[in-house]
């Protein structure tokens, strides 16, 4: 009996956030705080010959200067491990300040402490350091000649080749090949809201306000950083200004603002500038990949050979995943998949939304329309005949997967049917126009580790439902009080939750989309628990009108237990607590999740198509229409999950279109900064047209939440791309797809 | 940010007295140059001298027809007054695609012909530039210079000009009025702004203490056929990659007159004069908008990563003349 899943709730921090009243991790006001700001290497390889912190211990308002001969040692970086674990998740397993080896351009070397902000960047600019440079290697042309297959990537999760049945064999012998080269920039997240972290101690007690998509990863990864027990830290993450992924895995900037406290003896803030985002939270690498597909005359696809070629850091062997989805997405009997790395002088890449289904779909989606104009058939009929009816590479069913349904409810919103298939024939004014589409996916992984709430209610029927997690701006918080309301069965207005805080009962970090799907799980088992704990209170009492009445016969809405089928007969949960002179009642609710074996495809599905308008004189393609149609599973939110795949599907367009970071020759990111790194503006944004399909999913989750927060990206590039080619009869192999490359 | 001091001054002598008396001072108006300059190290701690009260902010006709455009004047209520709406539109649309709404509100005359160029090695205050740190070298040349100018180059620097506003200007032959301790005189606006050559760091001819009370545009018929083609990666919010400030007149299908500049490809706003020579008196036609926008391209020096620009320009020229060409003809 839903009542509150669903509805487009607006946001229950809203309010907060909007008028400021809400305090994000450098907002939080302290007495005695003093402010810690970064010193950055300007070169990517080599060794601090001397740095002179003279001028700038002595510059105002300063406590201290912070770096490698005088910062005290703490324990040990932990292991690379996805924050979705729930352990220690540090980026990269490398911790700054240790040495004076340079390994990458904005590498941390140093860290003023004062007073205020302004004075600490003024003497952080007063830290003068003499380099010894040595040759370096920052981009993928530079490194091909080193470039070595990886055994595994992604913390070791993915094995550097996957391989099934005898591509060699399949390609020789397929009618219709389609092979080429596409590259991918580099990308960064750029949140509005920059990372950072005040650190307070109290005695041997650590409080971190930390913006993070998991306030546990961050207890777990400083603690063992710093060798401090676990049980001494407190994570707070009241708001979060976006992430998309840098917030994700926790860096070495948490880790420093406590040393700086302790170095001070003072509250200090440490916020990232956003400069400083650049070279501080990972990136989606820069990447090069290689696909050639074999079909038969009739469009099924018979090989996928599939290879990735990208920079890595010296510790990590870390690509996204770009094959993943890509080789799921259709069946294909015939399949090769190999991740070519390159040790160069960056930081160990990260998540980044969407990391490796955007690149690997942009890829496999353009692919598929080349082999449709080769074949001469409808793209979409193409994708139809490919149609995986389960798991190409294991052979296992689906969880549940509507595509079917989104391919024919986005061809009938943008009326596919009317599409004359040839490219350069419709023209407004000095615009070219053009259709295009692509398949999304993007898969359900579950967390590592058992997921609790706590739910309790008051003598008064008002309740709060307790669960760490962080609401990075999705909308969760919002989703989960919905999900605790109908769990309990109380209105919504008495229903509370809290949320962001270590103290709370554990998840692990919002990612990998897995937040909503995960957390309601908790949240679900622990509001319908305590409400099965005060059913079975007031069958047993016999002051109830229930007693003696079947369990499983008792609903509860609007916070009153009622037979169901005579409701007459019932009374509230504040009469059945206050009769027992109880405060207040409660209940844990703990989610095992389905482990990583589990003999199921999880995926939330969707399909793309994207209206572009390009005028080739001067270069410019803008975006006219995006339909996204998706099936996510239960759709917690309506207004919440529309915007979040509004969003990812916006971002797909800036992947496609705007943004790039270009390594400079000189080694460093060449545009850190929002006026030179391209995000779309309102007036970029075309109408978005979002439908989901309803799909029932009993395996993903116990409210059967696929997830929304990255499948809106995945095709989106793809579908421009096409629509390009339909506007202009031009490919596009490389994005983003600039002005240089319309023209 | 830089360690600064400010004040504010209320009248024009006391403002201008003010500023000369001392080296380190500054006039800050709207300050969203300025300010971001101190906080990027890429000027000097300075003595701020606020001039925001200072009664220079009109917008006046002449009785001649000309527009005096006060120095304080902002941005967006220059682009929004009727008279520049309708007798310069290029000047108005060249405001309205520049910054965003809340920059323009800020934002003044005066600052915009003095603000500074956005090549990141420029604004990196530990990279090698000649026009911050003179003497230093110029990082743009074996760097990343995409957005870096084609016309008006020189082997010291090669940043693009980025002002909008001034491209119309320059087109419409504005006069800039300044103001020191010795009186008030004009400067062409084309005069105005300097090549780099070996000076880059020079960018214009005033003297430390010199205020600009005025922008005055002259009377031009032809202007109220005219616009601004901006083009840029995205939409809005974004330096133009290739701009072209255009004003014509054709009679009887031959160019009469006509007003062209460039702004995205050039160290200055850049005065398209050979397209225009081109242009005047000959067929109003595309085969002669090609042939002057190449004519105007034909000493650009490209770099490595804005080759494209040389083409983009022309195309750009090509397009607002045709434009202009279609109104004209319009009923
Ligand atoms: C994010 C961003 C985007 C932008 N986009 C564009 C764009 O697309 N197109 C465009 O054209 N511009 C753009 N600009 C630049 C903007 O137009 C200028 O910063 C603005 O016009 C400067 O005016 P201001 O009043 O703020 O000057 P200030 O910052 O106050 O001053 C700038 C300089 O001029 C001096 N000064 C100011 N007034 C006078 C005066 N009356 N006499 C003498 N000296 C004076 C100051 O001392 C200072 O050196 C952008 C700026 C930003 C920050
Ligand atoms: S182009 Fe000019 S502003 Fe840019 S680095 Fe060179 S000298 Fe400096």
């Amino acid at each position: 009996m839903t009542t509150a899943i669903g509805r487009p709730l607006d946001r229950v921090d809203g309010h907060a956030k909007v008028t400021g009243a809400g305090r994000y991790s450098a907002e939080i006001a302290l007495p005695g705080l003093a402010h810690a700001v970064l010193v950055t290497s300007r070169i990517p390889s080599g060794r601090v010959e001397l740095i002179d912190t003279y001028d700038a211990e002595r510059a105002e308002g300063v406590l201290a200067v912070l770096h490698h001969l005088n910062l005290p040692k703490g324990g040990s970086v932990p292991p690379l491990l996805p924050s979705l674990f729930g352990a220690a998740a540090s980026g990269q397993t490398f911790f700054p300040m240790q040495d004076e080896v340079i390994h990458y351009a904005g590498q941390h070397l140093a860290m003023v402490v004062a007073e205020t902000l302004d004075q600490a960047e003024h003497a952080a600019r007063l830290v003068r350091i003499t380099y010894q440079e040595t040759a370096s290697i920052t981009t993928v042309e530079q490194g091909r000649d080193r470039a070595y297959e990886a055994e595994k990537i992604f913390a070791g999760f993915i094995p550097g080749r996957i391989a099934r049945g005898d591509v060699a064999a399949a390609l020789d012998r397929a009618p219709v090949t389609v092979e080429n080269s596409y590259y991918c920039a580099a990308n960064h997240h750029n949140p509005i809201e920059c990372s950072a972290t005040t650190a307070v101690w109290e005695g041997d007690r650590l409080t971190l306000y930390d913006a993070t998509q998991g306030p546990n990863a961050t207890l777990h990864t400083v603690a063992e950083l710093l060798n401090v027990m676990p049980s001494h830290i407190r994570v707070v993450t009241n708001y979060v200004g976006g992430s998309f992924g840098c917030k994700a895995m926790i860096w070495d900037h948490p880790a420093l603002a406590a040393l700086a406290a302790r170095a001070v003896h003072r509250p200090v803030r440490l916020a990232l500038s956003r400069e400083q985002m650049f070279s501080s939270v990972g990136h989606r690498e820069e990447q090069e990949q290689r696909l050639t597909l074999g079909a038969d005359r009739d469009g099924r696809l018979t090989a996928i050979r599939h290879h990735k070629l990208s920079p890595t850091s010296h510790f990590d062997d870390w690509a996204e995943p770009s094959l993943g989805v890509a080789s799921q997405i259709y069946a294909c009997p015939n399949y090769e998949g190999v991740y070519n790395l390159i040790k160069a002088n960056t930081m160990t890449p990260t998540f980044t939304r969407c990391p490796g289904e955007a690149s690997g779909m942009f890829v496999m989606e353009t692919a598929m329309d080349e082999l449709a104009e080769k074949l001469d058939l409808d793209p979409l009929e193409l994708r139809l005949r490919n149609y995986a009816e389960t798991e190409p590479m294991t052979g296992h069913p689906w969880s549940s997967k509507g595509l079917r349904d989104c391919y024919r409810r986005g061809a009938e919103l943008a009326r596919w049917s009317e599409r004359d298939p040839r490219p350069g024939t419709r023209r407004d004014g000095n615009w070219l126009l053009g259709w295009g589409m692509a398949s999304s996916g993007y898969p359900v992984t579950p967390p590592g580790n058992p997921q609790r709430a706590r739910a309790r209610i008051f003598a008064d029927g008002s309740a709060v439902v307790q669960s760490s997690f962080s609401d990075i701006g999705t909308g969760a918080a919002t989703a989960m009080t919905q999900v605790a309301a109908d769990g309990l069965g109380v209105p919504l207005e008495r229903m509370r939750i809290q949320y962001g805080d270590s103290d709370l009962p554990n998840t692990a970090a919002a990612v990998g989309s897995a937040g909503a799907g995960m957390v309601s799980a908790a949240v679900h088992i622990a509001a319908t628990a305590l409400r099965d704990q005060l059913i079975a209170q007031a069958v047993a009492d016999e002051h109830s009108p229930l007693h003696g009445a079947d369990p499983r016969q008792v609903v509860v809405s609007d916070g009153r237990m009622a037979l169901r089928d005579r409701p007459a007969t019932g009374e509230t949960y504040a009469e059945l607590l206050q009769r027992a002179f109880m405060a207040d009642a409660e209940a844990l609710g703990t989610w095992n999740p389905p482990g990583m074996d589990t003999p199921y495809g999880t995926m939330t599905f969707g399909a793309q198509f994207a209206q572009v308008a390009v005028d080739p004189d001067l270069g410019l393609c803008r975006v006219r229409q995006l339909i996204g149609v998706f099936d996510p599973g239960r759709v917690l939110n309506r207004k919440t999950a529309h915007s979040q795949l509004m969003g990812g599907m916006l971002w797909g367009m800036s992947h496609a279109l705007l943004e790039g970071t270009i390594m400079g020759p000189d080694g460093r990111w060449a545009n850190a900064s929002l006026g030179e790194y391209l995000v779309p503006v309102n007036a970029d944004a075309p109408d978005v047209l979002i439908e989901t399909i309803e799909t029932t999913d009993t395996v993903v989750n116990p409210l059967g939440v696929k997830g929304v927060g990255e499948v809106g990206m995945v095709g989106t590039a793809a579908a421009i791309a096409n629509a390009v080619w339909h506007a202009t009869g031009r490919r596009h192999h490389k994005l983003p797809i600039t002005i240089e490359s319309l023209l | 940010m830089r360690p600064v001091s400010y004040s504010r001054v209320s009248d024009v002598a006391t403002a201008i007295a003010t500023v000369a008396a001392d080296p380190t001072s500054a006039y800050l108006a709207g300050g969203t140059t300025k300010i971001d300059m101190l906080r990027i190290y890429a000027e000097p701690s300075q003595r701020l001298v606020d001039i925001n009260s200072l009664p220079i902010d009109h917008i006046e006709v002449q009785p001649d027809g000309a527009v005096r455009i006060g120095g304080l004047a902002r941005m967006n209520d220059v682009a929004l007054a009727p008279v520049v709406v309708d007798r310069f539109p290029m000047l108005s649309e060249a405001l309205l695609l520049g910054a965003s709404a809340q920059l323009r509100n800020m934002a003044s005359m005066g600052g915009n012909m003095l603000q500074r160029v956005r090549c990141s090695y420029f604004r990196d205050a530990e990279a090698s530039c000649n026009k911050r740190a003179p003497g230093t070298g110029c990082s743009a040349l074996a760097g990343v210079n995409r957005g870096h100018a084609v016309l008006g180059t020189s082997p010291h620097c090669i940043a693009t000009h980025p002002s909008d506003a001034a491209v119309a200007l320059v087109a419409l032959d504005a006069m800039i009025h300044v103001q020191n301790s010795g009186g008030h005189h004009a400067i062409a606006i084309d005069d105005f702004f300097l090549l780099p050559g070996d000076t880059p760091e020079r960018e214009h001819p005033l003297n430390h203490g010199d205020l600009i009370t005025a922008i005055e545009v002259p009377a031009l018929p032809a202007a109220r056929n005219s616009l601004y083609l901006k083009v840029r990666d995205r939409e809005s919010y974004e330096f133009a990659l290739a701009s072209a400030a255009c004003a014509l007149t054709v009679t009887d299908g031959v160019v009469a007159e006509v007003r062209l500049a460039l702004g995205g490809v050039a160290t200055k706003p850049w005065r398209a004069r050979r397209a225009e020579q081109v242009l005047r008196g000959a067929p109003a036609t595309r085969e002669t908008f090609a042939r002057a926008a190449a004519a105007e391209m034909a000493d650009a020096v490209p770099q490595p990563m804005n080759a494209f620009k040389i083409e983009l320009a022309q195309r750009t020229m090509i397009r607002a003349l045709e434009t202009l060409t279609a109104r004209g003809e319009a009923p």
